[in-house]
Order: C-alpha cells, then sequence, then structure tokens
C-alpha cells in the first residue's frame, strides 16, 4: 500500500546493476554550482527513474533513523513530481544504487537531500511535459499534471507510464526549472503519515536485525576488558566443541564466535569471555578529576569569534565582570536495540547490511579493514534502534564482516549485547565551558568564552585512519584517523560556541584536546548541547545580575527578527510573567537558541519541581516554539521536537558515562539510567511555518535550549545555580546544603 | 532436543534447549520480528510478549518453563491490513521515531489495559515505567494507549 512496504531487503550478494550514470569527473570546479547534493551527485538518474506503471524510484542517499526523514523526502519528491505520495518508491542508502550523500547526520537531510530531490523532481516533471507536449503537438505550458497524467487543453491525455519509456533522464541536472512556490504545495507541509511506523506496530520486517536470509548464522564478538588490551590466549577449542558453534574467528585481539543459533552464538561468547587472557591497556583516568585531566591535557586552540569593535579600553566604572565554568560529562547514545548487522561473503565479494549513517563512508573502511578493494564491498542500509550519533553501528558492520569472512556463502548476524554496545560505542565528549562576560548599565558590552573537549566526530567518514573498532584490535591492526575538530561555522566541540546575540566585543575560542580517555565521536548535537547550556545559563545568571527579565533581557540583545520571534512565541505560550518568583521547589526558566547558528530556531520555557530533600529534580511540564523555515511535514517536525526535548531532559536530569581506573563501568540500564515514563515532562510545541523561507535543519534543534531551560528553572526555584551536569541528587542535595 | 510451544493459537515444536530464553525462538525459530533484543537483562521491555494475560520479558523467560502457557506476541494482535485498536492507536498518533521499543510499549499496554479498561494518563505512565524509550516519544504513546482504551471501551 505504502512506497516503503515495498522496499525489499535483497538479500543476493553477487552481481550489481548500477541502476544510474556515474559522473566520471573528479572536480566539480569548472561546473555550475548545483542546489543542495545535487552538486555532487549531477546526474538526474541518479535521484530518479519514472517506472513502467507510472510511479516513481525515488533514490536518496540519506537513510531513515526514526526521524522520519525519508517519508519527508518523499513528499518533497512527490510534490515536485505531481505524483500521489503512494505512488513513489524510495530506495535509500545502498552504495550500488542510491546518490552518495554522505551521512545523514547534523540535521541536514531536508536541507540537502531534499533540496536535491526538489530541483531534480521540478526538472524531471519538466522533461516529462516536454516529452508529452511533442507527443501532443502542443506547447508544454498548455498542459497540466495532475497524479502521474499530463492533459492537453483539448482533453487528451498523457500517463507518466506511456512516458516512462522513451525517457531519457541520464543527463546533468541543471536547476534551471524553479520548484512549485510554496503556495501550490499540497503534499509538502501536510501531516502525512510516516510509511515505516505501520510495519513497526505489527512485527513487520522493519530493522536490520529482523532480517533472516536462508541459512543464516549467528555471531558474537568478545570485546576486551578495556581500551588497548591484547589478547594473550584463549580456549579456542572448548569453544569450538561448545553446541552449533561453527567457527571461532580470532585475528590479533579480534575474537569472535559464529553458530547456528542465537543463544549457542551468546553462550560460546560467555566461554571465551571466561578463558580469554589479556594483557591490559593503560588504565583510565580518575572519573572524579575527569575534567580537570582534560584540562591537563594539551589543546589546540583556535579563535573562533574575535569582535573588538568598539574598542573597550578598560572596563567601564560601575561596570560588573562575571565569571562562571560549565561541564559536562560523558554522555552515552544509548540505543535501545544494541547495533546490528549482517555480512555475507560471495565469490571474493562482501555484502554488508547496516544501520551505519553512511553507508558510502562505511563501505570505503570496511575495504581498508578487510584489505579487500572498494569495488568489492556493498553496504545496503537498513534500519537500525535509533542511534542519535555515531554509535556502534559502523563498528559491528565490520564485526559481521570478519565473522562472515570464516563462512564464505553464509550471511552472518551479529547484535551486539548490551555491554558491548555501553562498553564500547564512541560517547559524546566530557567538557569544559568558561565564560567571563562584563555587564554594564544593564547591558553586556564584553563576553569572553573558551570551550575544551575531545572532538565530536570520530566517524569512518574520517581522512588518515579506520575509524571502525575490530580495525585497531587485528594482527596487522588500522590507525585511527587523527582527530580534529568540524570547524565553523557548524562547529564541533564549538557548535554554538559563538553566541547570537548582539555584543559589541566578543571573544570565544575552542580547545581541541587530541588525547582521548575516552572514545568518543558524534552525539546529536555534538558541542551545541553543552554550548547552549553554558551560553544560556551565563546569560540568566547576568540577566539576575542585572535585576531584568530572562525574557526582556535576551530580546535586548537580540535583533534577529525571526530569533525574537520564537523567544516571544514561547514566552506567551507558557504565559511567561515578567518578575515571576520562584521558590519553594518550584520555578521556570527560559533558553534559546538556533542550532549551529546555521538551522532551526527554537526557545524553550520548561518548568521544575526540586524536592530539598531527596535531591530530585521533576521537569513536569515544557514549552517550545520553533522556526524550521518551510515545514516539510509539521507532525514530523513536532515528534523531533517532543523527542529532542525529552532526550535532553534525560541526559540533563541523569545521563554520565561511569567508568574507573578498570575500565568503563556503565554496562547496562541500571549503570546507565534514563528518563522513564513518569518523569516525562508535558510538552507543547508552537510551530512558526514559514512557508516561503528555505527548510532549516530540525533534528537535533531542542537539545541544547532543553537543558539551559531546565538549568535556568533550577535556579529560579531554589536560587542556586547548578553548573555542572546532570543534575542528579547528589549534587543537587550538594548545591543546596 | 525440541520444546513444544503456544504462540498466537498454534503449537510450534521447537529444535532449541529448554532454557533457552523465549526471545531467541520467537525471532529466530518462529520468524515473528515483534519482540526485540534490547538488553537480556530484563531492564528495557523491548521484548515483551503476553503470557497467560501477564506481559513479561521474553529475553530472560526460559521456553521450558511455558509448557501449557499461551503466548501472544505483537504479531498475535492483527496485521497491517487489519491492526488492533492498539496497533492503529499507534500509528494514527504516530507514536514512533525508530520505533524499537515500540512493541513492548504496545504489549505491556495491552495487558495493562486488560487489567483496567479505562486508565488515566498517570497510571498509564505508572504501567509504563518499567519500558524504556530513547527517542523521547513517551507522551505520543500515552496517547495512543489512551486512545485505543477509548476504542475499546465504545467497541
Amino acid at each position: 500500500m505504502n512506497a516503503l512496504s515495498r522496499r525489499a531487503f535483497t538479500t543476493g550478494g553477487g552481481a550489481i546493476v548500477l541502476a544510474f550514470s556515474l559522473d566520471p569527473r573528479n572536480s566539480l570546479a569548472e561546473d555550475a554550482k548545483l542546489p543542495g547534493d545535487l552538486q555532487t551527485n549531477r546526474m538526474l538518474d541518479a535521484w530518479i527513474r519514472i517506472d513502467g506503471d507510472g510511479g516513481a524510484t525515488v533514490f536518496t542517499g540519506k537513510v531513515e533513523l526514526g526521524q522520519g526523514i525519508v517519508t519527508a523526502l518523499a513528499q518533497i519528491a512527490a510534490e515536485e513530481l505531481d505524483l500521489p505520495l503512494g505512488r513513489v518508491h524510495m530506495v535509500s542508502g545502498d552504495t550500488a544504487r542510491t546518490p552518495n550523500e554522505g551521512i545523514t547526520s547534523g540535521s541536514q537531510s531536508v536541507e540537502y537531500g531534499g533540496t536535491a530531490l526538489r530541483f531534480a523532481g521540478a526538472e524531471v516533471r519538466a522533461i516529462l511535459l516536454d516529452a508529452a507536449a511533442k507527443k501532443l503537438g502542443v506547447a508544454p505550458e498548455t498542459l497540466t499534471v495532475s497524479a502521474g497524467t499530463i492533459s492537453a487543453a483539448d482533453g487528451r491525455k498523457v500517463t507518466y507510464a506511456e512516458l516512462a519509456g522513451g525517457l531519457d533522464l541520464k543527463r546533468e541536472a541543471t536547476a534551471k526549472i524553479a520548484p512549485k512556490p510554496a503556495k501550490a504545495h499540497t503534499i509538502v507541509g501536510t501531516s502525512v503519515k510516516r510509511f515505516d511506523i505501520p510495519k513497526k506496530v505489527t512485527g513487520g520486517l522493519a530493522y536490520v536485525q529482523d532480517m533472516r536470509p536462508a541459512g543464516m548464522l549467528h555471531g558474537r564478538v568478545v570485546r576486551p576488558p578495556r581500551y588497548g588490551s591484547k589478547l594473550d590466549g584463549v580456549d579456542e577449542a572448548a569453544a569450538k566443541a561448545m553446541p552449533g558453534v561453527v567457527a571461532v574467528v580470532r585475528d590479533g585481539s579480534f575474537l569472535g564466535v559464529v553458530a547456528a543459533r542465537e543463544e549457542q552464538a551468546i553462550a560460546a561468547r560467555a566461554a571465551l569471555i571466561k578463558s580469554a587472557r589479556w594483557t591490559l591497556g593503560p588504565a583510565l583516568p580518575d572519573p572524579a578529576a575527569i575534567h580537570e585531566h582534560l584540562l591537563s591535557l594539551p589543546a589546540e586552540a583556535t579563535v573562533i569569534s574575535d569582535k573588538r569593535a568598539p574598542a573597550l579600553a578598560n572596563v567601564p566604572a560601575g561596570a560588573q565582570v562575571m565569571e562562571a565554568t560549565y561541564r559536562k560529562p560523558y554522555m552515552s547514545h544509548g540505543s535501545i536495540g544494541p547495533s546490528c548487522a549482517l555480512a555475507e561473503f560471495k565469490d571474493g565479494k562482501v555484502t554488508v547490511w547496516t544501520h551505519s549513517q553512511g553507508v558510502f563512508p562505511n563501505r570505503a573502511r570496511l575495504a581498508e579493514a578487510l584489505g579487500m578493494d572498494v569495488a568489492d564491498v556493498r553496504a545496503i542500509h537498513a534500519e537500525g534502534s535509533g542511534c542519535y550519533g555515531h554509535n556502534g553501528a559502523d563498528d559491528v558492520a565490520l564485526d559481521a564482516a570478519l565473522l562472515a569472512r570464516a563462512v564464505p556463502g553464509k550471511p552472518v548476524r551479529v547484535q551486539w549485547m548490551r555491554d558491548d554496545e555501553f562498553g564500547w560505542e564512541p560517547y559524546g565528549a566530557a567538557m569544559v565551558m568558561k565564560a567571563k562576560a562584563t555587564l554594564h548599565e544593564g547591558r553586556i558590552v564584553d563576553w569572553n568564552y573558551d570551550v575544551w573537549s575531545n572532538t565530536h566526530s570520530s566517524r569512518p567518514s574520517e581522512a588518515g585512519g579506520v575509524n571502525l573498532l575490530a580495525a585497531w584490535y587485528l594482527a596487522d591492526p588500522k590507525k585511527p584517523a587523527p582527530p580534529h575538530n568540524i570547524p565553523q561555522p557548524a562547529g564541533g566541540g564549538d557548535r554554538n560556541a559563538v553566541p547570537l546575540y548582539d555584543f559589541p566585543r566578543q571573544h570565544v575560542v575552542n580547545h581541541l584536546i587530541k588525547e582521548m580517555p575516552l572514545r568518543v565521536s558524534a552525539l546529536r548535537t555534538l558541542g551545541a548541547y553543552a554550548n547552549v547550556f553554558a551560553l544560556e545559563s551565563f546569560m540568566d545568571e547576568i540577566a539576575l545580575a542585572a535585576g531584568a527579565d530572562p525574557v526582556a533581557f535576551r530580546l535586548g540583545h537580540l535583533t534577529d527578527p525571526r530569533a525574537r520571534a520564537v523567544v516571544e512565541a514561547v514566552a506567551k505560550k507558557a504565559g511567561w510573567t515578567p518578575g515571576q518568583k520562584g521558590g519553594e521547589g518550584r520555578g521556570r526558566g527560559i533558553a534559546f537558541a538556533k542550532y549551529k547558528n546555521l538551522a532551526s530556531y527554537v526557545a524553550i520555557v520548561a518548568d521544575i519541581e526540586v524536592d530539598r530533600s531527596s535531591g530530585a529534580v521533576r521537569v513536569p511540564g515544557a514549552f517550545a516554539a520553533v522556526d524550521a523555515g518551510q515545514i516539510i511535514n509539521p507532525d514530523g517536525l513536532t515528534n523531533q521536537v517532543e523527542g529532542g526535548m525529552i532526550q535532553s531532559t534525560s541526559w540533563t536530569l541523569k545521563e554520565e558515562v561511569r567508568f574507573t581506573a578498570d575500565g568503563i563501568a556503565s554496562l547496562d540500564w541500571e549503570t546507565y539510567p534514563i528518563l522513564t515514563m513518569p518523569e516525562v515532562p508535558h510538552i507543547e510545541v508552537e510551530l512558526i511555518d514559514r512557508p516561503t523561507e528555505r527548510s532549516l535543519g530540525a533534528g537535533e534543534c531542542a537539545q541544547g535550549p532543553m537543558v539551559a531551560a531546565i538549568a535556568n528553572a533550577f535556579a529560579h526555584a531554589t536560587g542556586r545555580r547548578l553548573r555542572d551536569l546532570p543534575f542528579a541528587p547528589a549534587r543537587v542535595k550538594a548545591a543546596l546544603g | 532436543m525440541t520444546v513444544s510451544l503456544k504462540v498466537n493459537g498454534a503449537t510450534h515444536s521447537v529444535p532449541a534447549e529448554p532454557d533457552t530464553p523465549l526471545l531467541y525462538v520467537l525471532r529466530n525459530d518462529l520468524a515473528l520480528n515483534g519482540a526485540k533484543f534490547g538488553c537480556g537483562l530484563s531492564q528495557c521491555g523491548a521484548c515483551t510478549v503476553i503470557v497467560d494475560g501477564q506481559s513479561v520479558r521474553s529475553c530472560v523467560m526460559p521456553i521450558g518453563s511455558l509448557a501449557e502457557s499461551e503466548v501472544t506476541t505483537i504479531e498475535g494482535l492483527g496485521t497491517i491490513d487489519r491492526p488492533h485498536p492498539l496497533q492503529q492507536a499507534f500509528i494514527d498518533e504516530q507514536a514512533a521515531q525508530c520505533g524499537y521499543c515500540i512493541n513492548g510499549m504496545l504489549m505491556t499496554a495491552k495487558a495493562l489495559l486488560a487489567r483496567d479498561p479505562h486508565p488515566t494518563d498517570a497510571q498509564v505512565r505508572e504501567g509504563l515505567a518499567l519500558n524504556l524509550c530513547r527517542c523521547g516519544t513517551h507522551n505520543r504513546i500515552v496517547r495512543a494507549v489512551l486512545r485505543a482504551a477509548d476504542v475499546m471501551g465504545r467497541s
């Protein structure tokens, strides 16, 4: 019935037919700039094929992570093609079939992938109209299109199905055909139901975890006791003799097992863990002093904003200088389903089914780690549990390939165990933020901000090494890529570190710490969660010092009309009352950010209840106002914002990766608790639609403002400021002590 | 050895040891995708099924203990073409993001509604307190359960 249910999980790993033309040029410098990801995937047939039944197959390199993106992209394509949504068949994330759109991350899919589909769709529709005009002997501008049927003024009709055979889309996009104006939209801007949900609530084949090709075997891996350990020995024979075990695979310090049945693989893994002898890697630093430890490491400083005019030679008389330091711990992605992949070797080639966010970069590193030609590796996206960034998805793809290599011709399914995921995924980095500002006559006249962090991207896409876990433990080990920071304006550790407020002077410095005591990479928002926490907490502290209302104080420093609009809208929605007193454990706070300073504008008001005796903090309710430009799917956007607010509440109140000198200690949901159903705030989201503005990324827009709104609500309720995350009971009690 | 099981009204004989957790048998022998592996520790609820009317964690339930029991999985409620009111309510409320936890939410809610057909918002939240969701879809899930309760109460 719907388009995605028709998507097949093909399991044939052999011949690959290229469905679209490859652009042979390496340098695009001389080519016209094309919009969105058309710039890097320039051929129309890379994106759209008109099928014999008159529907369209739409190819996207962006992948479904539970954010509803494939439905949103289908809406965009159907809109431009004048096809009903049900006749658009989506193919997503397959190195043999879809355009290479890099990684599905950073709230960029609608902006880049969606823009490409808008222009490609408009152009394909125009080509169809031209073909119809020729056939009918009329001018194309006299034709109209409805649901894939083109009509002439005299009533004659031609369908897309009739034109499909003669259509040549093997041509470079020109982007010269204007997409539909917003007022003509009938599919974009509506809350169509997501394609993937019906099968997910009825036990359909929805996830890579659900794949079950004939002859499939089950694999499990044995990870070391801690980072950098070396495997000295293990009783392989005993494991091999266990029921159902097909192969024990050891390559250096990489160890895994393949068995006929899943529980047999799990039992053999347990036996291998017992008998494995390791030389332990270096001890982890003292968790109680982790931020001091990080600050003690060498760091590469980059000035990312330096606004010195008008010059402020001295602190004016009567000015107040304020300083504060904020800290964020390591946080886990905490996917509910541990990472999973299938791999099959056949005729010297391997096919991997993966929930990686980037099948093309994943394939490239798989090939390097396996010592294979890239052309002999195919990576196909299949959904996994929500990842929220770089979790174990890419790593388990290599695990599956390494195990499948031992049993050619047999597909091997590997799912990490819960402790594999918690113990070995790359965490969101621990961070330190130091802010200093000068307040004079109710205004901030000078702003200084420094942020220290490890990298926020150790994805496989990083150049100069192989960022796949198992690759580092092979007999012929690969080196990880050297860490770097994603540059401004998007930023990595310094994402959202540059304030959007208008300060006459500001100086912002990013400090990239290259040594990584714990493995880290991209967790939803990268550094923005911590930077917005610090920046917006500090704004609140200064407002308080100025005796100003936090809403008015922000508006007083904010000129961007769209930024002002979300702050004003949320204040109105929440019934914000200037001067309202907090106390007796209750309060409310406001915060604002424009994600990445490039994407959606979000302002949030959060309410809080603090139990002084237990230190428990509850967020009973929160309000948000969001401007994401042109909205593709209002309900989908609301779902993302609600989800971001709840996830951020969980991060803020509860989350911290525990470790000791011996290794990671957060290995299950008891040692890494997250927000539970009764603790979840009630949420109201107001969307400010701007149909004539371009769409702004929204998948990660709410986390930053949410943490700061909670922090500010805490201060409002208690008169004390929490500058260290998370706001766990012990810390709260100490603060209120 | 083989063990016999009653799942969604049919009896199956599966080639597994009696101490095998039900989850693996449902997924791998009976090709039922609904119940999910989340933790294997009875902590997250993604694997929830209903055994004799009670919601249980199939990841720690040995099949040998289910001799006379009736196991119901999400596939036993309805199909994609004829969904159960709970399944329809989750679709209507778009109560999923990644959806990996949804099997557990839905099956726990099914057992909850069997005990109490008209729960309050707070009772639904308490009833689902031991099912973890990571995407932040909680409020939609609660709305879906309340909607289903309403629909089921009227039919």
